[in-house]
């Protein structure tokens, strides 16, 4: 195994994910420092799909990630000599869209003689909030929504986390899209949702707020089934009034169990990511809630709350600080627990006392 | 096949009945509406297969995969896919190698999905009513049918009064 080198602000990391929908490369430089953050949106070779990046298909990542690792190069303006480390997503995600992150990142550490470290895409969604704010207070919560994942986590420092709860069904944004899809209003989902509940009443219909003062776990699939029978029954209803009443039930239980969880744990500062933080209500209602009981508010930008891999670059410089190089033996792991990870790491970060 | 769930409850023993049926290379495609309960159904087949950690909607990841007692199971989602190959980039078959395979939205991949079990679920006129309507594809249930029949035969009606 390659020695560690040392690892500082001069250390240079390149971040690789081809997990979920986009191809993304980035330099960070002393894991908050970002040089470049490359996503497949944003450069000409994704035209060649029609505008649409196909996710799950591996060969699209696979077209795709040697221009996406050239322009973060070039935008960083940094040699492939300067690079010190090699971040990878390895989970969770599909395996053939995984595994070409991982065979590339591992073929690049190999012939540039660097060291390569795995990451968790989950775990690297934490670090998305230091990147915007590197000073950051711990402890904070963080309430991670997407499409596909609604979590609530507490966070001692970097490296150091546990889940406090997750959905027990559909996640919060995969309820958006849906009922944006059911209503009608538009696609992507979040953002059409966002759109029409500016327009209406969020108190026109009080849909349920399920499991709201019950632990940390979430559900909104009776949610989202309590919305499309409300509409079948109610055929004359205005869509902005329902988008507006739908989005305040999810917001409502969103940000109930995240200042909980703050006041709980003692947290000093109330982080969001994912996805579903681009929502503007979403937003103004944490801000205002956590504020208002004296929380450090930390709202990422929505470049950095989405898929991107200066948080696996973050995320990959903070494990070779703390626990070093993984082996270039490593490999794609489709269902990588966010637990599973919590628990090494906690264990590997002594003297935090977190029960 | 026909079958009506009064409630919540005879829907989770439809599932769990199903399920006692399955092994290794069964695919099952559910097909229904949004808000049918297609989630709903996995989660007690899955439970009855012997998994504890909670079943989750797979539709923006597209598959989950959880440990059963003796089997894998394989949660799949096609809501977000339409075309054909992006269906087949899922590889549905290669995964019931390893266990058997749940698909939502699986009527959308009729074409790409091998021999399967559909289970087509509505929204009855109450709220907690399911429709059921069962339908072999292939011959990999021959040899199983007449005694699924007659596990569900409590459940069992004549038409198919789904929408």
């Amino acid at each position: 195994m390659i020695p560690p080198p040392r690892v500082d602000e001069s250390t240079v990391v390149l971040g690789i994910e081809t997990s979920c929908d986009e191809t993304a490369a980035s330099i960070v430089m002393g894991g908050t420092d970002v040089l470049s953050s490359v996503v497949s949106s944003q450069i000409d070779a994704h035209a060649k799909f029609g505008g649409v990046v196909p996710e799950i298909a591996s060969r699209a990542h696979l077209e795709l990630i040697r221009p996406v690792i050239n322009e973060a190069l070039d935008t960083a303006g940094v040699d492939p000599e300067r690079i010190d480390a090699v971040a990878v997503t390895i989970g969770p995600g599909l395996i053939g869209a995984l595994l070409v992150g991982v065979a590339v990142a591992k073929a690049t550490a190999f012939a540039l003689d660097r060291p390569l470290v795995a990451v968790n895409h989950l775990e690297a969604h934490l670090y998305a909030a230091l990147l915007d704010d590197p000073n950051l207070e711990f402890p904070a919560v963080v309430l991670l929504v997407s499409g596909g994942n609604t979590l609530l986590l507490s966070m001692d420092a970097p490296g150091s986390y546990h889940l406090l709860g997750a959905t027990i069904d559909d996640a919060a944004g995969e309820a958006f899209d849906k009922i944006a899809r059911f209503l009608n209003i538009g696609y992507p989902g979040g953002p059409a949702i966002d759109r029409a509940a500016r327009r209406g009443n969020p108190r026109s219909v009080d849909f349920p707020r399920a499991m709201l003062h019950d632990g940390y776990d979430f559900s909104f699939s009776g949610l989202k089934t309590a919305v499309m029978n409300h509409v079948r029954k109610n055929s004359d209803v205005a869509s902005d009034d329902v988008a507006a009443s739908f989005e305040a039930a999810v917001v409502d239980v969103l940000a109930t169990k995240l200042m909980r969880a703050a006041r709980d744990t003692g947290a000093r500062s109330v982080v969001l990511g994912g996805g579903v933080a681009a929502n503007t209500l979403l937003r103004s209602e944490v801000d205002r809630l956590a504020r208002a009981e004296g929380f450090r508010v930390a709202l990422p930008s929505r470049a950095m709350c989405t898929d991107n891999a200066a948080m696996i670059a973050a995320a990959g410089w903070y494990r070779l600080r703390d626990h070093g190089p993984s082996g270039l033996e490593i490999g794609a792991v489709p269902n990588l627990a966010l637990v599973a990870d919590t628990v090494r790491t906690n264990r590997a970060a002594p003297g935090r006392d977190h029960r | 096949m026909y079958l009506h769930a009064d409630n919540l409850d005879d829907t989770a023993d439809i599932a769990r009945v199903i399920a006692r049926f399955l092994r290794t290379g069964d695919i099952v495609v559910l097909a229904g509406e949004m808000g049918s309960g297609k989630t709903a159904f996995t989660k007690s087949a899955a439970a009855a297969l012997g998994v504890t950690e909670s079943v989750t909607s797979p539709t923006f990841n597209l598959v989950h995969t959880y440990a059963g007692d003796a089997i894998k199971v394989h949660h799949v989602d096609l809501y977000r896919l339409s075309r054909t190959d992006e269906i087949e980039d899922l590889t549905i078959d290669e995964l019931a190698r390893s266990g058997v395979v749940l698909v939502e939205w699986g009527d959308v991949g009729d074409d790409v999905i091998g021999d399967h079990l559909e289970v087509r679920v509505a929204v009855g006129e109450d709220d907690d009513e399911r429709d059921f309507a069962l339908r072999p594809v292939g011959r990999r249930w021959d040899a199983r049918w007449e005694k699924l029949r007659g596990a569900l035969a409590g459940h069992m009606v004549d038409d198919w009064s789904g929408l």
